[in-house]
């Protein structure tokens, strides 16, 4: 049940943060060529590899419950940002997030910039790719080794990662665009959820409290953070036409 | 040194973001569950209920 949880916390987490890096990329390579955007792409991946293989390794000699309160606090206090940002969006005190947006305005500042030759490289598309490439994939990495470590199990974590990256670069070849028929805001919400529900199960585990029936009480603090956030929803959108 | 700036704002973006009075209520809450643990109760309930305050409050100066 909590390896099946864990597998599709990061997968979805991962996904969103793919489809952000895909978006990037995408305009890189239309705007300054294929070549720079995916040499940046590349590059970006093996610094992200290494980043993983030389923390995944060494969280795993910290003794697991200061290592789960750490990760529990980290995880919360990102995880309520995206539940809150969700929230908000959802309940619309907040425009949604538009990944067609983002990809007009990255290629209008692609095309405006001047072109200036590195290494043989269009020097804009290469870091351009690689910048946004290596902070989404931070994003994710940083899922994958928190969420592996403090369930034990990073290969689990990154099967979820490993999963998404495929899907996403698989739909982004066939579409050949941005990833707007994604629900974003949806995936972020059930992202949030499950970013919090990991943070306060860890976190209470890490202080030295002891959950009713183990791991069996994780689907009850799920359930908990679902209400939590749905009656947040209904009351803002109440409140929002109240003072419409 | 410009680098290592960039760097720090990154992770403080990351992880604390536009709202630190929700971070440092999350800190808040977990120091109170650890110190009510630490004086005997297994306060297991009491990081739902104070992370549930948390995002409240930070929803509502959103709202407003």
């Amino acid at each position: 049940m909590t390896a099946a949880f864990l597998v599709a916390s990061a997968f979805l987490a991962s996904a969103v943060e793919f489809v952000e890096a895909l978006t990037i990329v995408l305009a890189a390579g239309i705007t300054r060529g294929w070549r720079s955007a995916l040499i940046g792409l590349a590059a970006a991946t093996v610094a992200l590899a290494a980043i993983v293989a030389a923390l995944g390794p060494a969280l795993t000699l910290i003794p697991l419950n200061a290592l789960r309160l750490v990760v529990g606090a980290l995880l919360l206090a990102f995880g309520l940002q995206w539940l809150r940002k969700a929230i908000l969006r959802a309940s619309g005190y907040k425009a949604l997030h538009d990944e067609a947006e983002i990809f007009a305005r990255e290629q209008a500042e692609a095309r405006a910039a001047g072109r200036e030759e590195r290494a043989g490289l269009d020097w804009y598309g290469f870091t351009l790719s690689f910048k946004g490439v290596l902070l989404e994939g931070l994003e994710v990495a940083f899922i994958v080794i928190t969420f592996g470590s403090a369930q034990g199990s990073i290969s689990l974590a990154a099967v979820g990662a490993a999963a998404a990256l495929v899907l996403v670069a698989i739909v982004g070849v066939v579409v050949r665009g941005p990833l707007t028929r994604v629900p974003e805001n949806t995936l972020k919400f059930t992202v949030g959820v499950m970013l919090t529900t990991f943070g306060v199960f860890w976190a209470t585990e890490g202080v030295g409290a002891h959950w009713p029936g183990d791991d069996a009480s994780l689907p009850g603090v799920l359930a908990f953070v679902i209400l939590l956030s749905a009656a947040a929803v209904a009351t803002l959108k109440r409140r929002r036409l109240a003072f419409a | 040194m410009r680098y290592l700036r960039a760097f720090g704002l990154f992770w403080w973006d990351f992880v604390v973001g536009d709202d630190w009075r929700a971070a440092l209520g999350v800190a808040l809450a977990i120091g109170a569950t650890a110190a009510v643990v630490a004086a005997g109760v297994d306060a297991w309930w009491l990081l739902p209920v104070g992370v549930a305050a948390v995002l409240w409050l930070s929803l509502r100066r959103a709202a407003r």
